[in-house]
């Protein structure tokens, strides 16, 4: 048996997660009280964690490098939240939501995980909207839905293009509640540096102040990561600019293995990128495709004189446009699951058809909507026989009350009008499915320290579906570890206060001051940035949308030449006792080094293409992805040694008793 | 008095009251200083109501000067908070182009009322006070025309009456919709209210004005 | 003028020259002061803050200190990006945060200055960085429903919401908690932010049980943090990134109001 324990339940599928919470142990409230958990990041995951551990009585410290728990990079979710309501009686349920996650996740996530985020998916909505959470409504006062890719149902609840903003101020609100209460201290502007064990078990973590530059202990019996995904590997990608994985890199390093690294999520309607100067990239909402269509031009001369500005997208009339999403897949069209969509994406614009000076940029085409609405609010009107200007108003309204606010914000980035053109758009990076390995407890391989939302690596398989990641967050934090930690802590209940003056503390403070020693000291040739961008490079010419053998092993090589190179010659200005975006940054990028490599190491031994990830090699003669279940339905979990590259491979199977494994097809 | 009422909410609906409560006295006076324009004798009528009935004198007029004391205290105690909230400030501050000079202005238009009200007194209502109750004369139903158009004869009195009167138009102009939205109202109707408290700004000291230049030119 | 004749042609605004005047600033105890900086080769496409990556590059490469400065998700949502630009929050453009701000709102010779966002609720940390945590403690004076997050509440579509409060209390929702209002504001109030987080909750049937209590905390707080007072001026309104009406300045007022009478 491998030394991975997934821990999870025997039984039916849909009677594991009760049957779990009946046998797992409780903590009594007076107990609580002497118990500290650390929470680190307070996004959806880790603010509604926060809140809800507080709530039930435990200490909670709170960190995260923003300056508000508010700013967790979670906000920037737009779409929507999935829950099996089946509100709109279209035939959805607990199951249903199970399967198309599984499916969507490409059969590599665990049954049983997945099945009780499905639960459970409900009662987050409720959760929210009792907190206040303004989700849209109908016109009767009920909740309203919408549809998103990969799915034949609508389940996706919405606040506008804010979901995530919404739901993470409802979090938010719910640990201020906490902090009113004294329950929760926040840390803000803090970041931490290391994990620390005592006696095998997480009971602290070292951080900085980034404001006085202070190294600052903190005790706890446990410790939870909930610090987001690694997706700035990349450095350009739709993360927040300072996503990092320095929380989950330092646990690995300290003993948590670290899951399917190289699931990657590219997501297909990001706004390209512009020039060199660019710094990040923006999402344009999956929501969208549902009723843009994507095309490029069928013939390459249309594209040439549209990249010289001779033509103009709109010249082309239909017979000179390639639908190809709604060519390839005619059952899902444009709403084909993301990373089908991505590549589709790149295999045409890598056979020339790009349509913007780049020559990585395909057409985001609203005229179809725009008609059809146009027509229909003209009928409604009693118009029988509307002129095309009318039609076009009508429409153009109707899609502004829909999109409008990220219409808006296209127009402000790329300058041109999405209502009068069609958008520009090409896949970027977006989401890291991959993260540490936890059990169906949410603990990671090291006792008593947990992760939670993208940090962890546990539902979303090889490919995360849209407005799944609110959901994880939430049930993760609201729901499922509040109960699985107190299993853990109950045997801590006669422990008392975690002393900050051990041997171990001693010895991760001066781990962590050394290496920021090394930083300030390096020869100062480049910039923290100059790394960032080469690895990025790196990463998305070899390691992104589409892999193979011989790059990726180039790239092992070449990331731990760069992470050499970086380690002698970076320049991090200013001091380490005050505030100092560079030495952040700096800290931040050098996980990234080690972490790329192996996210290449990864890639390069899955032997297979499966979700996110794209092996050249391994595909069908129509382009489409090769699984090999045999040899890879696993979860590979890397345990660190010393080097990335030696880091040593751990399998947990995945077994299927519930779902039949298939071939996904979205034809 | 700004040590009564605390909380910035409620200063700030203080302020609104009484600033329509004002806004509500200068129309009662307009409306009395216009008939000096159509009716010398209805003017006197009228003027000497309000100077020797005994309501008026006993409780509208100092329920009047509490209102203007307190809206002028109050004015100034919200300020100085205000000044105080930004201790270092902008190198670079491009007010106009979020805000109106009127509304960002308030306390000096303010200074400029409370100095004319200062001209004000001593034009009218100390020696009133003289008249009545220091020299002791007997009622005079008729003097106040007389003794008002008087005034109007000196043309920098005129002048300062017209800047000072432009200084209360724009006073009114951002105060008299502001106290609304102070006190909470700000729905659908508020544009149309907008449209009428600025026709209201622009009007009332107009007639004030237009009072004063009309005395002073027949005197002419 | 450049500027326009570029636009007409539909031309790439290429390389602009400018001069930016920004504040350099130790940390919260000493003095700062501005400093010139010229700047050159930047293009239209680039946002305002890549606009000063490009400056910090230049800088780290001298081996000076570069300009420091919130930002994070760079597309408009986490608010924290600030910065007070050729004296408006968030510069010239409307309904835009400083990380939507692109340079071609800009011309070629000009001289931006760039400044904190200022009050003294919001002291400066650093450079162009600022402590906006009393925004945080007046949202944990009340900012919220005191329901459990255990689960246990009633189905979500027990309670129908009518679609207009539901709309109008998203709309107040959707306050990024930049601080633009304040900075904007000649009074430094934070009336607009703090009356957004009212209104949502007052507008919704779950969050009107406490809504006495909520708007009375949440005032005091406001108060106690140093804040000016509203006089009214709506820059608030016109600066706010998000669009957040002055109607729900009004609503705070009402609420506090009768609040207040009801003891």
């Amino acid at each position: 048996m491998s030394v991975l324990d997934s821990k999870i339940p025997e039984g039916p599928l849909a009677d594991k997660w009760t049957k779990h919470k009946n046998d797992i142990n409780l903590v009594n409230p007076a107990n609580k009280r002497n118990i500290d958990i650390i929470m680190v990041g307070t996004g959806l995951a880790g603010g509604s964690a926060a809140a809800t551990l507080a709530e039930l009585g435990y200490n909670v410290k709170t960190f995260c490098y923003q300056d508000s728990p508010r700013r967790a990079h979670s906000i920037a979710a737009q779409g929507g939240i999935n829950a099996a309501k089946n509100y709109q009686g279209d035939g959805d349920s607990n199951y249903r939501l199970f399967y198309d996650t599984v499916k969507g996740g490409d059969y590599r996530s665990r049954e049983g995980n997945v099945y009780r985020l499905a639960e459970v998916s409900g009662n987050i909505i409720d959760q929210c909207v009792a907190q206040g959470v303004p989700f849209a409504r109908e016109y009767g006062g009920l909740l309203d839905n919408r549809s998103f890719g990969g799915v034949l149902v609508s389940r996706t609840f919405y606040a506008k293009g804010q979901t995530g903003q919404q739901l993470l101020l409802g979090a938010y609100s719910a640990m201020n509640r906490q902090i009113n209460r004294g329950k929760i201290q926040s840390f803000n502007r803090h970041e931490m540096m290391d994990l620390v064990l005592v006696d095998g078990k997480a009971r602290g973590i070292i951080a900085r102040d980034m404001v006085t530059g202070e190294i600052e202990r903190h005790s706890a019996h446990a410790v939870v990561l909930a610090s987001g995904g690694y997706g700035n590997v990349f450095f350009l990608s739709t993360n927040a600019m300072g996503s990092n994985v320095m929380a989950a890199w330092r646990a690995h390093r300290r003993g948590a293995y670290f899951a399917n690294p190289c699931y990657t999520q590219i997501h297909p309607t990001c706004i390209p990128v512009s020039g060199d100067h660019q710094s990040k990239l923006t999402l344009m909402s999956e929501s969208l495709r549902n009723d843009g269509r994507i095309w490029v031009p069928k013939n390459k001369e249309d594209v040439l004189a549209i990249r010289e500005g001779k033509k103009k997208p709109t010249d082309l009339s239909e017979d000179e446009r390639d639908y190809y999403l709604e060519r390839r897949y005619p059952a899902f069209g444009n709403l084909v699951p993301r990373d089908v969509a991505s590549r589709a994406a790149k295999e045409r614009c890598d056979a020339g058809f790009g349509v913007n000076k780049t020559g990585e940029a395909v057409y985001l085409d609203f005229k179809s909507a725009i008609e059809r609405y146009g027509k229909e609010a003209a009928f409604k009107h009693g118009h029988k026989n509307p002129s095309d200007e009318e039609v076009t108003k009508l429409g153009k309204e109707i899609i502004e009350s829909k999109y409008g606010n990220l219409f808006q914000m296209y127009q402000k980035i790329v300058d041109q009008n999405p209502y009068e053109t069609p958008m520009m758009i090409y896949p970027a990076v977006h989401y890291t499915m991959g993260g540490l390995w936890v059990d169906y407890n949410l603990q990671t391989t090291i006792p008593g320290c947990y992760a939670t939302g993208e940090a962890n690596f546990s539902d979303h398989g090889a490919n995360r579906l849209g407005a799944s990641a609110l959901m994880q967050g939430l049930a993760d934090g609201y729901f499922v570890l509040p109960y699985t930690i107190g299993d853990y802590l109950s045997k801590d209940i006669r422990t008392g206060k975690i002393p900050t003056d051990s041997t171990e503390f001693d010895a991760a403070e001066k781990d962590v001051k050394d290496r920021i020693d090394r930083l300030m000291k390096a020869s100062g040739k480049h910039s923290v940035d100059h790394y960032h961008k080469l690895l990025g490079k790196i990463m998305w010419n070899k390691c992104g949308m589409a892999r193979n053998a011989t790059d990726l092993q180039s790239a092992l090589d070449e990331i731990k030449a760069l992470r050499e190179d970086f380690w002698a010659n970076v320049k991090v200005t200013g001091k380490e006792d005050t505030k100092n975006a560079e030495l952040e940054k700096a800290g931040r990028v050098a996980d990234f080094l080690e972490l790329g490599e192996l996210f290449a190491k990864d890639a390069l031994h899955r032997n297979e293409s499966c979700g996110g990830h794209f092996r050249e090699e391994y595909q069908t003669e129509e382009g489409e992805a090769l699984r090999d279940d045999e040899h890879f339905k696993y979860v590979a979990a890397w345990e660190y040694t010393g080097n990335p590259r030696d880091a040593k491979l751990h399998k947990e199977d995945l077994t299927f008793n519930n779902i039949e494994l298939k071939t996904r097809s979205y034809k | 008095m700004g040590g009564i009422i605390k909380s910035s909410v409620a200063r700030k609906f203080a302020m609104a009251l009484s600033g329509l409560f004002l806004v509500f006295f200068l129309l009662q006076h307009f409306t009395i200083n216009i008939t000096s324009v159509i009716s010398p004798d209805m003017f006197n009528e009228l003027s000497h109501f309000m100077g020797t009935n005994f309501l008026v004198q006993a409780i509208l007029q100092p329920v009047l000067i509490f209102g203007v004391v307190f809206h002028f205290i109050m004015g100034l105690t919200l300020e100085i908070q205000n000044r105080n909230a930004r201790d270092i400030g902008y190198q670079n501050y491009n007010g106009s182009a979020n805000s109106s000079w009127m509304s960002r202005n308030m306390i000096y238009s303010g200074i400029v009322i409370l100095a004319f009200l200062g001209l004000h007194f001593y034009d009218f209502w100390f020696p009133e006070l003289v008249h009545k109750y220091v020299e002791a004369n007997p009622e005079d139903p008729t003097r106040y025309y007389e003794e008002t158009i008087a005034k109007f004869e000196n043309p920098v009195r005129v002048g300062l009456y017209v800047i000072s009167f432009i200084f209360l138009m724009l006073h009114l102009l951002h105060g008299f919709a502001s106290s609304f939205q102070s006190v909470g109202f700000n729905n659908k109707y508020s544009k149309a209210l907008q449209g009428f408290t600025k026709a209201f700004a622009i009007i009332i000291p107009l007639g004030f004005i237009f009072i004063a230049v009309f005395h002073y030119i027949n005197h002419l | 003028m450049g500027n326009l004749i570029f636009k007409f042609f539909n031309l790439q605004i290429r390389d602009m020259k400018l001069t930016l005047k920004i504040w350099r600033q130790d940390n919260a105890t000493t003095k700062g002061k501005m400093v010139d900086y010229p700047i050159d080769g930047i293009e239209g496409d680039m946002s305002f803050l890549e606009m000063l990556d490009v400056l910090n590059e230049e800088l780290v490469v001298k081996g000076e200190e570069p300009v420091e400065f919130d930002h994070d998700c760079r597309e408009g949502i986490c608010g924290s990006c600030s910065l007070q630009i050729n004296g408006e929050p968030h510069g010239p453009d409307r309904l835009v945060t400083t990380c939507q701000l692109h340079m071609r709102s800009f011309n070629d010779g000009d001289t931006i200055t760039i400044e904190p966002f200022r009050a003294n609720a919001f002291p400066v940390v650093k450079d162009l960085i600022i402590d906006r945590s009393s925004f945080d403690r007046i949202q944990q004076a009340g900012g919220y429903v005191s329901v459990n997050t255990s689960g246990n509440t009633i189905d979500a579509n027990a309670t129908p919401v009518n679609k207009e409060d539901a709309d109008d209390s998203f709309n107040a929702a959707t306050c990024i908690g930049c601080g633009a209002c304040v900075a904007a504001c000649k009074n430094a109030s934070a009336m607009l932010f703090t009356s957004a987080k009212v209104s949502q909750y007052a507008l919704l049937p779950q969050g009107k049980i406490e809504a006495t209590e909520r708007v009375q905390a949440m005032v005091r707080q406001m108060d106690e943090e140093g804040f000016g007072n509203c006089s009214n001026t709506g820059a608030c309104e016109l600066e706010c990134p998000k669009g957040i009406s002055l109607e729900n300045i009004a609503r705070m007022n009402r609420e506090y109001m009768s609040a207040t009478t009801e003891g």
